[in-house]
């Protein structure tokens, strides 16, 4: 019997991946977007989602603190463990910094980021123009980064699941009895 | 600030007392801003108009005799951005190819207590013209006066943002614009 995930650990991780997917596709569609209604509402879809996995990270985060989770199969090389652990901390540090340079991205351009248009987000940088532009390309190409890590992190569970059936992929999904 | 025939005759008419009314009537642009709010998917988001121009005719001991008139250069518009700049002065917005000012002009003025006045007058933009009141302050500074007031701008009553951005879920009808005016006195001569 292998170990697996709290519930909540595959709760907050699997809706966390469906969030970070869509921003991923969102995000890159309505960037060249010619300004619309419709743009200004993906934009807010857009920063109302980043709000809410960087909130929802530091949950996972806390709940991680608590609940160590299961070990990896003891039939993987060391490398490979730590290469995992690498990763894994990688994918934390990138679920962070994503959000926070939309966030101050969108504060240099003069916007505040208003959570669901409801909760507005200090500006931690006051209206610059030429920090937006920088930090613009900072967004696009840290989440550039981001997705080809989570596109790894996603090849090599599937590599473990189909080629080396080693259980792996199971520890992130529920049991079926 | 250029003052027109009528306005000179005007003040010739007000200055019927025998003691030296104070009047304000040259705003100063450098010490003037015309400023307003926008709310974009709940975020506020600030503007503001460039070029005016406004003529005034206060005195505080007569202020019901007051008068006045903005007139706002609309292509001076800074909406926040490049984009929204590009996009507030075409055609669905303030098509300023045909409609290049927005002007206020009162109708009549009264205190409504303490330093703070109300100005009914007619709003005109886009070739449409509406009643408004507005709500301002008066405050000596000096030499000088200075008035803060409120328009509270409906956009959709002007037609500004037609079609698909008429939707005011997105961008909210209301678009307060706020105005801090500062104007130097003349002393009109007493009649007598």
């Amino acid at each position: 019997m292998i170990e697996r995930y709290t519930r909540t650990a595959m709760l907050l991780h699997w809706l966390i991946a469906m969030l970070i997917l869509g921003l991923f596709g969102l995000g890159i569609y309505m960037a060249d977007l010619p300004l619309s209604p419709q743009k200004l509402k993906f934009y807010s879809y857009h920063k109302w989602a980043g709000v809410s996995v960087f909130l929802l990270v530091w949950v996972r985060i806390l709940w991680r603190i608590k609940h160590a989770p299961p070990a990896l199969p003891a039939s993987q090389p060391h490398w490979q463990q730590l290469a995992a652990h690498a990763g894994h901390g990688l994918l934390y540090v990138l679920m962070i910094a994503a959000p926070v340079s939309g966030w101050l991205m969108s504060s240099a351009h003069g916007f505040t980021t208003v959570w669901f248009g409801v909760l507005p987000l200090p500006d931690l940088i006051g209206k610059d123009l030429e920090l937006a532009a920088t930090l613009k390309l900072v967004h696009r190409y840290l989440n550039y980064s981001f997705l080809a890590v989570v596109i790894g992190h996603a090849l090599v569970a599937i590599k473990h699941q189909w080629v080396d059936s080693d259980g792996t992929l199971n520890r992130m999904l529920p049991s079926h009895h | 600030m250029k003052r027109s025939p009528l306005l000179l005759l005007l003040l010739a008419t007000l200055g019927t007392s025998s003691a030296f009314a104070v009047e304000y009537t040259t705003v100063i642009p450098e010490k003037s801003k015309i400023t307003f709010t926008s709310k974009q998917m709940g975020v506020p988001v600030d503007g503001k108009f460039g070029k005016f121009t406004a003529t005034l005719n206060f005195d505080p001991a007569k202020p019901e005799a007051a008068k006045a008139q903005i007139e706002i250069d609309l292509a001076s518009v800074d909406a926040g951005s490049k984009e929204a700049n590009d996009e507030v002065i075409s055609k669905g917005w303030f098509n300023v190819k045909e409609f290049p000012k927005a002007r206020f002009v009162s109708t009549s003025v009264k205190s409504v207590g303490g330093s703070r006045y109300e100005a009914r007058g007619q709003m005109s933009i886009k070739g449409k013209t509406r009643d408004m009141t507005i709500a301002f302050s008066y405050r000596p500074a000096g030499v000088n006066a200075v008035f803060e007031g409120l328009l509270p701008l409906q956009r959709t009553q002007f037609g500004i943002g037609e079609g698909a951005w008429g939707d005011t879920s997105v961008v909210a009808d209301e678009v307060p614009i706020k105005f801090r005016l500062t104007a130097s006195q003349a002393i009109a001569t007493p009649k007598k």
